[in-house]
């Protein structure tokens, strides 16, 4: 019998130190703690990578950016933004410029057409999908485009359940559909775009039929979406992880774009792109430069102007070149050529897909320090454990939400113990290693942030409280700007209209671990209403919709194998096995089954998962492994 | 042709409330006057989130050449209209619906209700101890709230909030007729075999502690309670990128309650299981 109680976490009250990993920790006061950290980190210079943190404040990620590129001069900074929607910041950025969802929550009460592609948003952004209800109950029509029929798409006109990984060969025969059935928008993809002919030219294979064969919904399912979209006054184009955790994710985010390319349902009040982000500040930390290739406010390092600004505001020397995204430092990790990680607020032995290889390559760091509020399975692997604060609760800042909205967080409760605030934290290890950095308070941090990020200039704290957040950009202190973006290309003055939005010429490409004889299923992975990645913050409180973790499979499937709800089944793919109990679940469809990563320490999803990484992004393709499911000797049933 | 009309910039109103004249843009309601006009008209099934129900009756006032009392929550304000809050007709009837709602109902949980007895002179002792009331234990079934149905006014809020007004999951409705009438999930189940997703979203509108947190009910019980000692703090869920404003009632350094302001454009008061549940994880200070 299986403990199904999930792991709870008690917050770390004191720094952790020791000297070699085969010892265990000891408590440590700050300053031998900050010493230690220091020193191991001076150590590595030139072989160092930073972890930032995608649900703490903006100001604590312009901190940690700022730490990387001006204490230890690499660029090498990142955060778990790259397992989530990467793709749909540098789809997004290649298409407009600008990596961030182009509407807002309240256009989609007052949309015509909804389109939820790859994104189970009833459970896993709930507050999100009661603006879509609105818009539903306003009259609109949704359409679900999703492997499962998950309770999202109970809500839709029509639901096209596609096979797996089988997303750009859809969008293209929507697209072929729509340009067929002349109802392009032909003065929007004159006037604002680039490359329609070759666009149609790559289209022009994927009829309704071949789409049928290769996506398995019906071909007529296919058309009406197409001529729904396409004949809508507005409409919105929203997904989540099903369109970006795939190997080839930014392919994937072109192709939906192309869509709205095609139709000109973007850059304009109700019709837009809605990327629906998973974590309280993956905008914000992407924003804030806590990327690779971004200096704040999203503003590009290769450009010799920009990094002048930043050079002069921060008095040192930008590397004029991108740094290695989080993936990269896991490759360089392997490699040897990255021997120190500053982690803040991240799991990634459990949340990074092949997770048995991403702790190999943690443990085999000669310096790993982790700053965080639990000792999680990663903060085991390190040499020095700095407890921090909860950014929502117990610090003061900003977060930055998937309709660009900068909100304010405020301090509500005092932590524990010696926890301490991430900012001030690293201004401590900043002054070991030579940069006195003074910030009275995280408004200070702002303030400078704002100085140089012309999108945030004109949000100054008393803004942001007086109007419940600001959308990005924001550039005046005396205006605000339209909710959403890209109204430029509408623009006749060409001038005005500026860059034309390229169409993005990608071909499919199926998922990469195949299903074969051996491992005929395939595996999805996604969120549960009630609990959250891997289930360190979600553990902690009483939820009666929790019943731990399953494989869940369709009800001939589990015929198929003869299993039964609560059986106990070995699930293996070609990387690892993990045993599971069996739920049955009539939103899937044989071959095709489901699991979360909520309850690592119970079954660890993410041991079956395929590190197969988006050559653009870097983000893995958690929703596509192949699996086999074995009954197991002796039979055990979970209540 | 678009479905969703974007509607026009709205007029402005001109009537009078109690001889004074009032300005309110088309489409307000009389309370809404009342209340720009400084008014304190007592309301308990009115929710500023929630359209108007039209059941405790106490917010009536009289309009000038209506035959009845009109409820001030729901009728729109037209121009000319004579408005009289404080007449004796509607002061007499705000009291009777007290009385009763007292006399049947535990209202020691309902924000505001011992100041309007005390000024409407009701007298909900009148009828008697035998005065029907349920007398039914609490319904605590589950980990995050508790269901007390002698503080139930049936004001069908909870039920707008879980159905098609915001929620949209239908797990609450009203069964029976009459004297009869509860607020029930489906066959009376316990709420963990119900439709509920725990979002909380009916706690949030519940006007008289019905509904309640465990965590408040636990305290209330130990006499620990005390909003006096309380802070609220707003600031943003850390739960996915939606970024829904929480709340945070602090007691002692402890979270006791979570709740969302009603005019904010991304939650409109609303939150799910995890934004308004799922804050236990900061305080396991071991």
């Amino acid at each position: 019998m299986r403990n199904r109680q999930p792991k709870t976490y008690t917050r770390l009250t004191r720094p952790l130190v020791r000297d070699s990993r085969d010892e265990p920790f000891r408590e440590a006061s700050w300053e031998e703690a900050l010493d230690r950290a220091a020193r191991g980190l001076d150590r590595h210079r030139g072989a160092f990578g930073m972890f930032s943190c995608a649900r703490a404040t903006n100001e604590m990620n312009y901190v940690a950016q700022k730490f990387a590129r001006v204490v230890m001069g690499t660029n090498n900074v990142d955060s778990c933004n790259r397992t989530c929607h990467a793709p749909s910041v540098a789809g997004l950025s290649a298409a407009f410029g600008s990596g961030g969802g182009t509407s807002s929550y309240e256009e989609i009460e007052h949309t015509d057409v909804i389109v939820m592609w790859g994104s189970n948003a009833r459970f896993a952004h709930p507050i999100f999908f009661q603006h879509a209800l609105k818009g539903i109950r306003n009259g609109a029509r949704m359409y679900a485009v999703d492997p499962r029929r998950t309770s999202t798409a109970e809500w839709a006109e029509s639901w096209l359940g596609l096979n797996v990984g089988t997303d750009i060969p859809m969008a293209h025969a929507i697209g072929r559909e729509i340009i067929h059935a002349g109802l392009v928008n032909e003065a929007f993809v004159e006037r604002a775009t680039s490359g329609f002919e070759e666009y149609r030219r790559l289209v022009e294979p994927w009829t309704l039929s071949l789409a049928e064969k290769v996506t398995g919904v019906p071909a007529r399912a296919i058309r009406e979406l197409a001529h729904a979209y396409a004949r809508a006054e507005r409409a919105q184009l929203c997904w989540t992880l099903g369109i970006t955790e795939h190997h080839n994710g930014t392919d994937n985010v072109r192709a939906l774009i192309n869509l709205s390319l095609l139709t000109g349902h973007v850059g304009r009040y109700g019709s837009g792109l809605q990327p629906l982000r998973g974590q309280n500040n993956v905008q914000g930390g992407g924003d804030m430069g806590a990327i690779p290739n971004r200096l704040p406010g999203f503003q590009d390092i290769l450009d010799a102007d920009v990094r002048l600004k930043f050079e002069s505001a921060w008095d040192t020397v930008i590397q004029p070149h991108y740094g290695l995204n989080l993936t990269e430092m896991f490759e360089a990790m392997e490699e040897g050529s990255l021997r120190a990680v500053y982690c803040i607020g991240e799991n990634p032995a459990q949340s990074e897909a092949d997770s048995e290889q991403a702790v190999r390559r943690l443990r085999a760091l000669d310096f790993l320090v982790v700053q965080d509020i639990f000792l999680t399975k990663t903060a085991e692997l390190a040499d020095v454990v700095l407890p921090a604060t909860a950014g929502w609760a117990e610090t003061d800042g900003t977060t930055t939400n998937s309709e660009r909205r900068v909100q304010r967080v405020r301090r509500a409760v005092t932590p524990p113990g010696e926890a301490r605030e991430d900012i001030d934290i690293i201004c401590e290890l900043a002054a070991r290693l030579g940069h006195d950095w003074k910030y009275a308070d995280a408004q200070a941090v702002w303030n400078e942030l704002r100085s140089v990020s012309p999108d945030h200039y004109g949000m100054t704290y008393e803004r942001l409280a007086e109007h419940q957040g600001i959308q990005w950009p924001c550039p005046s202190t005396q205006r605000l700007e339209p909710t959403y973006l890209h109204g430029r290309l509408w623009e006749k003055d060409p001038e005005r209209r500026g860059a034309a939005a390229p169409f993005g010429l990608v071909q499919h490409d199926p998922p990469v671990d195949l299903t074969d004889e051996e491992y005929p299923i395939r595996l999805t992975t996604g969120r549960r209403l009630d609990s959250y990645n891997t289930g360190v913050q979600s553990g902690g409180f009483a939820s009666p919709l929790r019943r731990g973790e399953y494989v869940e499979l369709c009800p001939e499937d589990a015929e198929r194998y003869g299993v039964v709800v609560g059986e106990e089944v070995r699930v293996s793919s070609r990387r690892g096995s993990v045993v599971a109990p069996v739920w049955v679940d009539t939103a899937l469809r044989p071959g095709l089954a489901f699991m979360t990563m909520h309850f690592p320490d119970e079954v660890d999803t993410n041991q079956l998962t395929i590190e197969a990484n988006c050559p653009i992004a870097g983000t893995a393709e958690f929703k596509a492994s192949a699996i086999r499911i074995e009954k197991l000797p002796a039979v055990t049933y979970v209540g | 042709m678009t479905v969703t009309p974007l509607g026009i910039p709205r007029r402005l109103l001109e009537f009078t409330i109690d001889g004074e004249p009032a300005r309110v843009p088309e489409g307000s309601t009389v309370l809404d006057a009342c209340r720009a006009a400084g008014k304190d008209i007592p309301t308990l099934c009115e929710g500023d989130t929630l359209r108007p129900k039209n059941a405790c009756r106490v917010c009536v006032v009289e309009v000038e050449g209506s035959r009845t009392l009109v409820p001030a929550c729901s009728r729109r304000a037209e121009p000319g209209m004579e408005v009289r809050t404080d007449t004796e007709r509607a002061r007499h009837s705000r009291k009777i619906v007290l009385e009763l709602l007292a006399s049947s109902v535990d209202l020691s949980t309902t924000p505001k209700v011992a100041e309007w007895i005390k000024e409407y002179e009701a007298k909900p002792d009148r009828f008697g101890p035998g005065a029907a009331r349920l007398h039914e234990e609490p319904k605590v079934d589950n980990e995050l709230y508790v269901r007390d149905y002698d503080k139930c006014i049936l004001c069908y809020k909870c039920v707008d909030a879980c159905g098609d007004q915001w929620q949209n999951t239908f797990a609450i409705s009203v069964a029976g007729r009459g004297f009869d009438a509860r607020i029930a999930v489906e066959h009376e189940a316990p709420l963990t075999d119900s439709a509920c997703v725990y979002c909380g979203n009916c706690i949030e509108v519940c006007p008289t502690g019905a509904l309640s947190f465990r965590s408040e009910f636990d305290m209330r019980a130990a006499g620990t309670w005390d909003e006096s000692r309380q802070s609220e703090t707003t600031t943003v869920c850390a739960y996915c990128g939606v970024g829904c404003n929480l709340t945070l009632h602090v007691q002692d350094n402890e979270i006791v309650k979570v709740t969302s302001p009603h005019d904010n454009p991304v939650t409109h008061g609303n939150l799910c299981i995890k934004g308004r549940f799922g804050y236990q994880h900061v305080q396991n200070r071991g």
